[in-house]
Formats: C-alpha cells, structure tokens, sequence
C-alpha cells in the first residue's frame, strides 16, 4: 500500500467561501460551527436531535462524481463529516440588490411564516426540494417537509407556498445550478486522497483516505467511534454529551457508497444513505419504498446510512426487520479479514451486536425475493411520519404450488431487545395451507415469540395486539390482489 | 437599505389600512433567517452562559446537594443555589409563594430546578450540570390524578363551582340520565424557539433582561422580586418569541430570574437556554383532566340537566392553575343551553411540573366535556349526533323556546351566530350526502372504516380577572411624517404587531410602511397585561388606535387654528390632510405642528367596557363578547392497528369584520391543525417515578404537514361582525380555532362507533393515538358481541 498523505485540517466551502479548519473537535456540530464561530445566525436550534428541522442547510457533496445538494440537519452534523463539501446556509440565498430569492419570496406572499423561527429551515428543506423537483406533487411536498416542524401555520399556507415557487423563478437558473460545474471543480479538488488527522489525546478525529485505510486505522484505533450519517451518533454528544473521541468520520469514503444489484441479490455498502439507497431498492423491493420514506425526515435519510441502522444494534431501527425477513447478510471487515452472516445472527441482545473491536461493517446484501413470493412491511408509529417505531412487522411468504406455506419468514422490530424473527409464529404457519383458519390459528404464538414493553411509545397490550393484527393484515392483502386494506395518504379520486 | 417609500398624496386609498390582507410585517426576515431572537443577538463581551440542574425525583427533601465537583469543573464561573438568590426565592405569578426560583431543601416534581450552573460556555455549564451529587428522602409522589378524590385532594388553589337552576332535581326528573367519565390530555407547547433570557447588568441596580415572553410586565416584577430591587431598575425587553401558545406568559420567569441574578452577582451579562429536553421536562403545559359527568334529558335529545366535575393535573404549584380551571367550567357548555347546570372544578396537586396557559387556557378542555355529554346523549336516543347540538345550542334571538340564551355563569348571550354557521358549513360540506357515503363505505369495508362530525366552538374573549383587560400604547410621529409605534402586545407568530401597525396607519391615513413597530419593552409602556386570551389585538389595538387619535386631535386643532377653518374641515385623507380647501401632505401638516410646538408623542390606553365577574357567587359577566366557528372532518381509521388519516376537514370560523383576512386565516388553519394535535398523536407520558419521558420531538409528536387533512377547505365567513364595538368591529382570532381540532376527535370517535352499528358510544379519549382508537375499537367489538 502507498504511504498515505496526512493532512490536518478539513477543507470545505461554505457558502461562496472557501475554509480550511485545523482546530474541529470530534463533537463540533455544523450549528455550533455557524452560529457561534460564523455568527451566521439564520439556522436555529430547535431540537438538537435531527426532529425538527429548525436548522436545516444543504449540503453538496459528490456522488458517484456528481454533485448533489442535500438537506441535513446541521445539528447532529459534525464538521468532521463535512471535508470536501459544500455547505449552503440560508445567508446564501439572498439575490443581489436584497432580493429575496423564489423560495424566499414565495414564503412571504402565500403567508408562509408566523413566528418565522422554524422558517429559515423550510426555506432550505423547499430550496433543496425545487432543485430536484421543480413542480412537485403535493406528495413530494409533503415528503420533503417531514423533517420540518411548525407549530403555527399548520403548514397549509407553506404547502401552497411551495407548490408556487417556480412561478417566481426557474430553478435552472438558480445560483447553485449555475455555478454547479464551477463547485464541482472546486470539490474534486479539495479531495485530494489524504488521510485527515485532527487533535491529540482524547481529542480526535479521523477521515479515513479510503476504506483499506479505515480498517487500518480501526485496527490501531479499535475503540474509536465510527460515525457515518451521524443521526444516532450525533444525539449521544448533543443530548447525553458523551465523548465520542477518538471518531472515525467514514460519510465520504466512496469505497463504502456503493449499492449494486448482482446474482439476485443488492449490496449496499455501509455509508449509503437511505436517499442513495432508495431508488434501487424501491424499484426492486417496491414494498421497502413506502417504509423507507418513514424513516426520519428527509434530512435524516439524506445523512443516515442504512448501514448505521443495523451496526447500532437498536431494537426499533427499521431496517433489520424486513432485511431479516428477506434473508440478508451481513460483511464485516476486520483489517484485511473478512466474515459474512445472517443478518440475524448479528444481533446478540440488547446494546450487544456481534461486532469485534476494530471490526466495522461494510455491506449488507439483500436477496430479492422471488418471483410469486410474497413480501409486505408494516411500520407502526404515533404519528405516521417521522416517528420511531412501536411495533414492526415484516412477512415474506413462499407458498407451495398446492397453497400451503412452504416458507415463511416473520420479523419485528419494537417487541423485543433486538430485531427478532417470529420463530413460533412461523413455526405455527409453515406447512399449513395459507388460510384465514392457519393464520387465527397462529396467533397464539405470537405470545410464545414476544414480551413485548410498555414505554412512551406504546402499551405491552397494543404491541402484542397490534403485531398480531399486522399478520392478519398480511394475510388480508395477499387475498387481495394489490390494493392495501390500509389508510392512506393518497388522495381518493 | 431600502429608499425611504414616498406616500403617494393623490391616493384614494392607503396602503395597508383595516380590513386588508397585509403580509406579516416580518415575513421577509423569517424567510432570509434576518429575524432576530434573542439566541441571535450578538452576546456582550464576556458573557456568562446558565444550566439547569433539575431534580431526578419527584417528591423528596434534599438530604445532601454536593456541588463541588460542579464548582472545579473546567469553565464554571459559580454555581447559583436557592441561597443565592438575593431577594425573595419566589416566582409564583399569583402571588402564593410556592413556587421556588431554586427548590430550597424540598423538591416537588421530577425536573424541579434545583441550582444553576454558571459557564464561560453553554457547553462547559452543560457538561459541568451532571457532575452534581445530590441525594434525597424521598417523599410519596402523587403523579397522576385519576385515583384521586377530587373533592378532598390536596388543591393548589380555590375551586369554582358554577350553577344555574337546579342541576341534580333536573336530571333526578329526567327521562333519561347517563354518567361518565372522560380523561383529555395534556399537551407540550413546542414553542419551536425555547425558552431564553439574556440579562445584562448596568449602573446601580439597573438590568436589562431579553426574554422570550408573552409578559414582560410579570417577567419585571419577578426578576425585580428575586433582586429584591424595585420595578424601576428591571427593563425588559422582547422583541418577537419564536412561539409562544401560552406556554410563555409566566414559564419564562424562571429563566429570566436566574440570569438576572447571575448578572448582578458576576456584573457580566447572562445567558440561559435551555436544551429542549430541559425545556419540556422543567416547564408547564397544558392542564389534563378528569371529566366526571352526568347528564338528563329527554327521548329526542333535549339536554335538561348537566352536572359536571373537571378534576385538573395542576403540578405542584398554582401558576395559573386557578383560571385555567375556571375557564374550563366557562366552556363547559360550549354553545349549548343547560336549563339546569352544575359545574365545578378540582384544581389538583400531583408532583408533576406546575401546568399552565396553553391556547385556549382550559377552555378546550371544557369543550371537550361538553360535546362528550353530547355524544353520549346523541348514541342514547340513536340519533346523528349533529342533531343533537342544533337541538341544544343556545336559542338565537327569535327562538320560539323564549330565553334559552344564559350561561352556567348567568351572562346572556348576546351575540350567537351559530345557527347561521352551523347551517353554512353544513351546506358547503356537503354534510348529509357524505354521511350516506360514509355509510355505504363502512358496509363494504372491513378493516377500514370512515367516521364524520361536525363540531361547533362559542370562545368567550376576555381575561377572565377583569383587571387585565386595560393595555397602553406609546405613538411618536416623527417631524417627516413617520411613526414609531409601541405597545403592551408581544409578538410570537400572530401578526399582532402587523394588526396594531394597521389600525394606527388607519387612524392618521397614512401608508402602513409609515408606521414602524418596535420591541415591546416595560421602559416605554407600563404595567402591561399578558399577551394572552386572544386579547392582543383588541387591547392594543385600541390603545394604540387611543394614542393616534389623541395626536390626530392635536393636529386637528392646531390645522383649524391656523387656518381658520371649522374642526370639521380638518380631514385626514390618504397620505394627506384636507384643510378647509387644501390637501396638506401628512408630513408636511406634522412638520408645522411641530414648528408650532404641539405635542406629537401620545400615551394610548384602553379598557374593555361590560365586564364583571364575582367568582364567589359565580355570576357576572366575565366576557366581552363570543368568537364562533364550526368545523367538519371526515377520518378513515384501520382496524386492526388503530392508525389514522384525516381525510378532509371544512372550517367555518368568523373573525367579525377581520382587520386582516390572510393573518385571520394563519390562526384559523394553525389553530385547528394544533387542537388536532392535542386531541390526536400529541401525548404526553410520565414514567411511574413521574419522569417525563415524552420529552423532545423525537418522543412527543405534533403533526407534520402529511398530518393536515387531505382536503382542507378552510373558510373565513365575510358576513359577521363583532356585536360589540371592537376595534373597528374584528373580533379576537388566536384562541377560538384551536378547539375546532374537536371535530376530528369527533370523527374517529364516529369511525369507532361504526364497528358497532352506531349503537354504542365509543367514549374514545385523548389524545386519541392510534393505540386508543384500536382500543376502543376492540372494545366496542367486545360490548357488541356481549
């Protein structure tokens, strides 16, 4: 292996200005970083968790050599994350002469703010919606602002806001698309293949230069803390102000981006995030789309990696269940040593997962499923969008030719310390034919699968009767063809 | 920046007068992040940043507090304990003492400030906060208040009871009797700005405190109390919050307070924020209850006697506990008659943070009771429930039932429009047809079922203690012409400034961007009322209209003086005076004036006439007047998981002659979308050791825009107006829509009861999240079968 370049600072745009910074700590968000050492005071804090949105910037960064601006919420993001990107503050938007800009101005004339606190960030999370989508569905509006929250307008007034922006100007000529080939330019060239090393002690970070030099440091540095989308990581500085030092910032690394379909099954790599991933993986598992679109806010999905989800280990991450039901595995990597495993077999017990010290996880590959079979994942929460699940369920179905269940694979997240299969219920099903009979008659053991836990979330009583509805549900739709006997947000005709 | 706009002297109307659609004033600042909070002020040199530390029990005497590995901690410049606080340790905005800047030996809730740590950074008092060692005796907590007796429990403060008629002999006579009880939640406020205070220290005994606060008067005297200094030497100053909802008329207090001590202590200026969590876990909301009920009526529905107990989880102080209590027996009716009422309320302890104002101040809660007595009665007699409120709502002028038209508090009303709203809304939400489409949906679907209703609302406007109803303004004209105005009101989202700017530019004729809004402060207008109870624009707005017109009348005297022309020649018309047979520029007759030594600075005030209340006979008439509306939402819920969606919603609301349609509309849709929040996904729950663990968006969910109904039609009515001579005849607007959010409780209590065959009354609730709506689901599939 070539010697690796050091560099010790990070190098990023930040609105029209170029900035290197020798002197980030681990934990320094991207907030922190604006507001208190830019006084760029536009972004606020609302929440300090990714939940509301009130800080939303974009983000530009390459992918795939392309440049893409994405929302983030700039409070779990730490500027460690941040080297050879280009971050976008509501500052930047202002037109020359004080202009406001469509988005800005749109806002204003369809009465879009009232306290104007959360503003500033609907203005972004809309300025990042109107460059991809220039006249959106009110689906995609609606999508885009999940990440969003406001408590005064009751968001109608932002909704016909952002239905009108493209009447106030074309997004083709916005400043960012027009001096897109100049940035990416400028991007390419602050990536120059280094490693970043910043601090020392117990205070450091790490960019790893590729991904043979993040198992390298992984293994001199076996109890760092990896942090790729930061949407977990960044709430245990924020709200539990734990030392995550020395932190290993491995969001960048192309190595880790990849998402390929090959042999029937797809590969994501780790540092995919759920924007990256979706569109593979909603075109070839179409029911993981709808799920995924339910996981955060969009600026949650636009930093937070699949990978992530299933290396935490957490009993409500929404991933594993449906990737357990599907039969994918799992690749860590431990310097130059490789192991794969069932999915499942990773998750040990609460907060334990079968990751050794200096070991990270690279890929999850994920079988489709085949022809005739069938698949469905059910998220259950308080508020349908954004919220952390109650109870999950993921059903994948093989039947016999004669109608009984050959095969059948159950998991669930919410109902037990780690994402589990329901083993007793699928016990219960296997052979059997695939009737309303089989199915009564299984939910039994649903009891003898899940202890399910009272919290804030949910009662024991609604989780266990609600996963056990979620089978009949199942069951339900594969009566009916393809409508979902479900509520929906899609407007009847 | 902007070239200074010339008024345009040949105009046959102003610019942003009454009764326009104006954008708020700070609109184009919100959308560029310009706006600035009190966060966004370039701190002093040197300033000092505060945390909370808060108590991990909920119920318990201090037993040791060891703060030193606190004190040794890198960046903490002091730590402020209940003995530090140099006058009274008191923040208790009624004047009860029980309620502590810092907990002094005992603590009461989970969360209760205990001391404060002062920092170089906000991150260094942060960390700094969780090295203390503090141990307890703990004492037995009472959390949550349903296995108390409401009558002999511990209160915070006196109850009210109401009564007409009397309540028990109607029901005793009645056909028909049913009894109940309902449980409502409380809710967060989530402000999206939280709380914030910044103090900085000047000469003598003078501090200037930035507050993010509905009530700048309160915050003065508190912080003046702590200091133990008079109100003169405290200036407090705001702005615009980032929200408020209530949740901001005394929780600011605190904050204020602590930084104001450590200011003075440290002569550096102090800046407390609070983290979200903090936020929530150390600060008030919104009153839940415990509804008790019994209602007698007729075989057609006739409401003929109410008895009512609103049993309220206070927290362990008062606060505001009294009036808000009060105000839900205010609404215990909502726009229907009782011929025979008993109302009363048990303002409860529990070891929970001290509830205070949230929109609506108890009102909704009392609401909610009324159209649960309602429901029951519609299932009972089998009928739509609609047909029920029409046969009870209070009787219009010309009803043939003579009378029928007093409250439970013995004020007549006066102004009742909800006939005429109800009969529109009924129309333009094609009520009747989709009820027959509901039904033919729910035969042929299984697991989802649709549910409708259409709900009314009667908001009485006024602060309940009759003493808040007086606000001041302060107008200058400056000698070009332009205006600065000022007055009692904070501006948290509302449009209040935007509404005052306008009637003031109304008042002289001259364009709205003549008229410049500026921070509310306690050194420019005096002993102010909350900006609460929807009043802001009515109080203000006629102080300020007050001080206009005093200076309008100056000007008048002095243009007839000097040119010899009667007073009523004198007329102000658009950017101009018209003088006997001139038009002098408004700027131009100022700068005369001014010449002439005439006083262009005027001292606005107002006091709201009619009203009287004796809360110990429970009689008078504790309102100006009633804002009425009705809204109509359809849901579709599943079966099997109690998920929802809201599928349309069709508001009526009046807002009498609206000062501002588009602000008017902001209220109306924010407003709803809020009270379907509460009574919806916005649950707040405490864990047995009374910690609130619902305690940041990630935990407590207030709706998303995919969480509006998928139509919403929402309709301003263009034909009230005020009854009362309200500033030019507008009616208060921040109140009243929040409860409209009762129609979509409604609806999915509609829905439930279709699994049912509509024959038995679902009792759903709130919040209904999706675990109560499958709840009540299975239950009544249960009661169905047995």
């Amino acid at each position: 292996m070539a010697a690796i370049k050091i560099r010790d600072e990070i190098r990023f745009l930040l609105n029209g200005e170029t900035v290197a910074l020798n002197d980030v700590t681990p934990d320094e968000t991207l907030l922190d970083y604006l507001r208190l050492r830019r006084s760029l005071r536009g972004s606020k804090e609302g929440c300090a968790e990714g939940d509301c949105g009130a800080c939303t910037v974009l983000v530009g960064r390459l992918s795939g050599g392309k440049l893409v601006y994405e929302s983030v919420n700039a409070c779990i993001r730490f500027m460690g994350s941040l080297d050879g990107c280009h971050v976008v503050t509501v500052e930047h938007l202002r037109g020359g002469a004080g202009k406001l800009h469509p988005v800005q101005q749109a806002m204003v004339d369809f009465h879009g703010s009232q306290c104007g606190f959360c503003t500033p960030g609907f203005v972004m999370s809309l300025y990042a919606l109107w460059m991809k989508s220039p006249e959106p569905s009110d689906v995609a509006i609606e999508k885009a602002l999940q990440g969003n929250l406001c408590r005064c307008t009751g968001y109608e007034a932002i909704v016909r806001a952002a239905r009108a922006i493209s009447s106030y100007g074309k997004a083709a000529k916005d400043p960012l698309a027009a001096e897109r080939s100049k940035v990416t330019a400028k991007l390419q060239e602050l990536r120059d293949g280094a490693r970043v090393e910043i601090g020392v002690g117990s205070v450091r970070l790490a960019i790893p230069a590729n991904v043979d030099d993040l198992a390298a440091i992984l293994q001199a540095e076996p109890k760092a803390t990896i942090v790729a989308g930061s949407t977990d990581v960044g709430l245990w500085v924020t709200k539990h102000m734990r030392d995550i030092s020395p932190a290993v910032f491995i969001g960048n690394l192309d190595g880790l981006q990849d998402i390929s379909e090959q042999d029937g099954a797809i590969s994501i790599g780790a540092g995919a995030t759920y924007t990256d991933a979706f569109a593979l993986l909603s075109k070839r598992i179409p029911a993981l789309g709808p799920l995924i679109d339910r996981i955060g806010g969009e600026q949650v999905r636009n930093m937070g990696t699949i990978g992530g989800n299933i290396a935490n280990g957490s009993p409500i991450g929404d991933m594993p269940p449906p990737l357990i039901a599907l039969g994918a595995t799992l690749t860590l990597r431990k310097g130059k040593k490789r192991r794969t495993m069932p999915l499942e077999k990773f998750f040990i017990a609460y907060g334990k997962q079968d990751r050794q010290p200096g070991e990270f996880v690279e890929a999850v590959h994920v079988p489709l499923p085949a022809k005739g079979t069938k698949f469905a994942v059910y998220k259950i929460t308080k508020r349908r969008d954004e919220d952390i699940t109650a109870a999950l369920g993921a059903f994948h179905l093989t039947l016999a030719k004669d109608g009984t269940v050959e095969k059948i694979r159950i998991a669930y997240g919410g109902m037990a310390a780690t994402p589990k299969r329901a083993a007793a219920v699928e016990k219960a099903l296997t052979g059997k034919p695939w009737t309303v009979e089989t199915v009564e008659a299984a939910l039994g053991a649903y009891a003898t699968d899940f202890t399910p836990l009272t919290d804030m979330r949910a009662s024991a009583e609604y989780r266990a009767l609600a996963a056990r509805n979620l089978l009949l549900r199942f069951f339900a739709e594969t009566q009916a063809g393809k409508a979902p006997i479900q509520v929906s947000r899609a407007v009847a005709a | 920046m902007n070239k200074h706009a010339t008024p345009n002297l040949q105009a046959a109307k102003i610019k942003g007068g009454v009764a326009t659609d104006q954008r708020h004033d700070s609109a184009h600042k919100h959308v560029t992040g310009e706006a600035m909070y009190i966060d966004d002020m370039p701190e002093p040199a040197g300033t000092l940043h505060g945390c909370l530390g808060l108590s991990t029990v909920a119920h318990g005497t201090i037993r040791d507090l060891d703060v030193s590995a606190v004190r040794s901690a890198p960046g903490v410049v002091d730590v402020l304990l209940a003995g530090d606080v140099p006058g009274e340790n008191d923040i208790s905005p009624t004047g009860r003492h029980d309620e502590p800047v810092l907990a002094d030996g005992k603590v009461q809730f989970f969360g209760q400030p205990i001391f404060c740590v002062i920092g170089e950074t906000r991150e260094a008092a942060r960390r700094a906060t969780r090295l203390a060692k503090v141990t307890y005796t703990e004492l037995p907590a009472i959390i949550d208040i349903g296995e108390l007796d409401p009558v002999s429990s511990k209160l915070v403060t006196p109850p009210l009871t109401l009564k007409r008629g009397d309540a028990a002999a109607a029901i005793a006579r009645a056909p028909r009797r049913i009894k109940g009880q309902m449980r409502v939640g409380g809710q967060e406020h989530f402000y999206l700005e939280g709380h914030i205070a910044m103090a900085i220290p000047g000469e003598d005994q003078d501090v200037t405190v930035y507050c993010s606060t509905q009530h700048p008067s309160e915050v003065q005297h508190m912080v003046g109390h702590a200091l133990g200094v008079p109100s003169h030497a405290v200036t407090v100053e705001i702005r615009r919050m980032g929200g408020g909802f209530g949740g901001k008329e005394t929780q600011g207090n605190q904050f204020a307070a602590l930084a104001a001590i450590a200011a003075k202590k440290h002569r550096r200026a102090v800046k407390i924020r609070p983290d979200r969590d903090d936020d929530m876990i150390a600060t008030g909301k919104r009153h839940d209850f415990l509804i008790d009920y019994e209602v007698g009526f007729d075989g057609e529905g006739n409401i003929l006697g109410v008895d009512f107990m609103f049993a309220a989880r206070c927290g362990f102080s008062a606060d505001l506990s009294g009036p808000v209590t009060d105000r839900a027996l205010f609404h215990c009716d909502n726009t229907y008659f009782y011929p025979a009422v008993l109302a009363k309320s048990a303002p409860l302890y529990t070891n929970t943070v001290s509830n205070t104002a949230f929109r609506g101040f108890g009102g909704p809660q009392g609401m909610v009771g009324a159209e649960r007595v309602i429901d029951e009665v519609a299932f009972a007699v089998g009928k739509d429930p609609l047909e029920i409120r029409k046969l009870n709502f209070y009787g219009a002028s010309d009803d043939k039932r003579g009378g029928r038209n007093v409250t439970p508090y013995h004020q007549t009303v006066e102004d009742n429009i909800i006939h005429r709203i109800i009969a529109e809304l009924e129309e333009s939400s094609d009520y009747a047809r989709r009820r027959r489409t509901i039904d033919a949906f729910n035969a042929n679907s299984s697991v989802v079922k649709r549910g409708m209703a259409l709900t009314p609302v009667k908001f009485g406007i006024s602060f309940t203690a009759t003493h808040y109803n007086q606000a001041g303004a302060l107008v200058h004209v400056y000698t070009d012409g332009s205006v600065h105005l000022n007055h009692g009101g904070t501006e948290m989202g509302q449009g209040l400034n935007t509404k005052v700017a306008q009637v003031v530019a109304e008042e002289f004729q001259i364009d709205l961007d003549q008229v410049k809004i500026t921070a509310t402060t306690t050194g420019k207008v005096p002993n102010t009322s909350a900006t609460a109870a929807s009043s802001g624009t009515d109080l203000n707005g006629m102080a300020a209209q007050n001080g206009a017109r005093q200076i309008k009348e100056r000007l008048t005297d002095f243009a007839a003086e000097k040119y010899q022309v009667p007073h009523d020649q004198v007329v102000f018309l658009p950017n101009r005076v018209r003088v006997g047979n001139q038009e002098i520029a408004f700027a131009d007759l100022v700068k005369q004036a001014y010449m002439a030594r005439i006083q262009l600075s005027a001292a606005g005030f107002y006091k709201t006439p009619k009203i009287h209340w004796n809360r110990d006979k429970g009689e008078g008439r504790p309102f100006y007047y009633f804002a009425y509306g009705a809204a109509c939402s359809e849901v579709s819920i599943d079966t099997l998981t109690g998920e929802y969606m809201v599928e349309r919603t069709d508001i009526l609301h009046e807002t009498g002659r609206s000062l501002n349609r588009a602000i008017d509309l902001g209220q109306v849709e924010g407003g709803f979308i809020q009270g379907m929040g509460w009574l919806t996904t916005e649950e707040l729950w405490w864990d047995d050791k009374g910690r609130l663990r619902t305690h940041a968006p990630s935990t407590y969910k207030i709706p998303l825009a995919s969480d509006r109904p998928k139509i919403f039609n929402v309709t301003l009515a263009n034909w009230p107006e005020a009854y009362e001579p309200t500033v030019h005849r507008s009616k208060a607007v921040g109140e009243p829509p929040f409860p409209l959010g009762m129609s979509v409780l409604h609806a999915l209590s509609d829905a439930v009861a279709s699994v049912a065959d509509h024959k038995i009354c679902p009792r759903l609730d709130a919040p209904a999240t999706p675990e109560r709506v499958l709840m009540a689901v299975e239950r009544l599939k249960a009661e169905a079968k047995a």
